[in-house]
């Protein structure tokens, strides 16, 4: 079979997707929380459609940061405690290439179904149909950027203890840029006004996450297997 | 004059503020083999990750076929298959989904027939379809070392490869690194049980302990 420069990235990205198809439930409890989260919402505001109406963006948005965040420890941790990690530093394969799979792996298991999951919200949360193609949009566009940023935070996180409270301090704040412009992007869609702006700088930011964050995240892996 | 393939000049390695050794010199030539012995703690596997390249050396130079296998690490990283204390497996994938994965990232043959040689030289080919996570920990090493065998590398670093293995396997992995060396591979094997090596360089780490004070 010939061999090329992607070979590393598509057998890591098949690996991890088959990982994610075999354990089932486990991979997909991040975007359960997703849709649970965002549901607990009218059940404590009360169901005045007016206000969730006008929240419903901001809420979405806010709920698949946190979903993200949970499954971000999925990432690296058992590939990490099964040493498949220290293998894969010393591989002959790139290693901003094998994260770059990993991160896509996560997006496709994360990302995409919150993507998908989106209408469904959106309805709940009585979001003004003008914004529902762009929401789907920007939290597909948007995810992606979250599961890539997410990665350095991971791979610093590797083997701590307390990781998750740390993670949620480390990534919420990288995550800022993503929140506003997604928001923003559904909130200028339902009020009528063209959201291409948003959405450009949305994809700007997702570009140049996948692009960077690969070379930062296996600088911080290198660094943990000291 | 034999050309050295593996030479590792004047290494020193600190882990934990702790000298672990220092002035460590071995060099192998194809076909060449080491077994490093020493006490629990001395320093075996630090050794052998600073010449994989998981841990940086205090001092000193690691050269593969000439070159700075720390800068140029491509020929290097090809070359090498380092089998640690963790098996490195995925517990839901199957055995040779396993090594399938690893005989990609090593940009080796992907033949099944060669996957399955390198399972039946570690007794593991009748359990080829079972997820991983159901394998003893005598299985578990074999497979660990099966990634290496089916993979065409040239530099084998096994720490501890016999834990776990029972007569029969241990017999097996002897062979495996017989056939090996004499297709020209390079073997460093860490170990505290008996593990028979025609022909080897021994070297007991606490030999290189405190060098620097004497």
């Amino acid at each position: 079979m010939g061999r090329t420069e992607l070979s590393g990235f598509i057998a890591t990205l098949n690996r991890d997707l088959s990982i994610a198809r075999r354990e089932g439930g486990e991979a997909f409890l991040a975007v359960l929380f997703f849709v649970l989260g965002a549901l607990l919402f009218p059940l404590g505001v009360g169901p005045e459609a007016q206000l969730l109406a006008a929240v419903s963006a901001g809420l979405i948005w806010v709920m698949a940061l946190l979903s993200t965040l949970l499954a971000l420890d999925r990432l690296f941790q058992a590939d990490w405690r099964e040493g498949t990690l220290e293998l894969l530093v010393i591989s002959p394969e790139p290693l901003p290439l094998i994260i770059a799979a990993k991160c896509t792996a996560h997006w496709i298991v994360t990302g995409l179904p919150m993507a998908v999951a989106a209408p469904v919200m959106a309805l709940l949360l009585n979001l003004p149909p003008e914004g529902w193609l762009t929401l789907v949009g920007a939290l597909l566009i948007g995810g992606l950027a979250l599961s890539f940023i997410g990665s350095i935070c991971a791979a610093l996180l590797i083997g701590s203890r307390r990781g998750g409270v740390l993670m949620t301090l480390l990534a919420l704040p990288l995550y800022i840029p993503t929140l506003i412009f997604g928001a923003g992007a559904v909130q200028a869609a339902v009020g009528g006004y063209d959201s291409t702006g948003h959405l450009a700088l949305m994809g700007a930011i997702t570009l140049s996450s996948i692009s960077l964050c690969p070379w930062v995240t296996s600088a911080a892996l290198k660094q943990a297997m000291e | 004059m034999t050309k050295h393939v593996l030479e590792l000049s004047n290494l020193a390695c600190r882990r934990g503020g702790r000298l672990l050794f220092s002035g460590l010199d071995l060099s192998l030539t194809e076909g060449g083999a080491a077994l490093v012995t020493g006490p629990n703690g001395s320093g075996k596997s630090s050794f052998l990750r600073v010449i994989a390249g998981l841990i940086q050396p205090l001092q000193g130079q690691i050269h593969w076929e000439g070159q700075n296998a720390q800068k140029f690490t491509d020929n290097f990283r090809s070359a090498l298959r380092y089998v640690g204390h963790s098996d490195g497996l995925q517990p839901v994938l199957s055995v040779l989904e396993n090594l399938k994965y690893w005989s990609q990232i090593y940009g080796s043959s992907q033949d099944l027939k060669k996957l399955n040689r390198g399972l039946e030289s570690v007794g593991l080919f009748d359990l080829s379809e079972l997820p991983a996570r159901v394998l003893s920990a005598g299985q578990r090493r074999r497979l660990a070392l099966a990634k290496a065998i089916a993979t065409d590398g040239r530099l084998w670093l096994l720490d501890e490869p016999t834990v776990a293995l029972d007569r029969q396997s241990i017999k097996r992995i002897e062979t495996a690194i017989s056939e090996f060396r004499s297709s020209g591979g390079i073997v460093i094997a860490s170990t505290n049980a008996p593990l028979n090596l025609s022909d080897c360089k021994a070297l007991d780490i606490s030999d290189y302990q405190w060098a620097e004070q004497n």
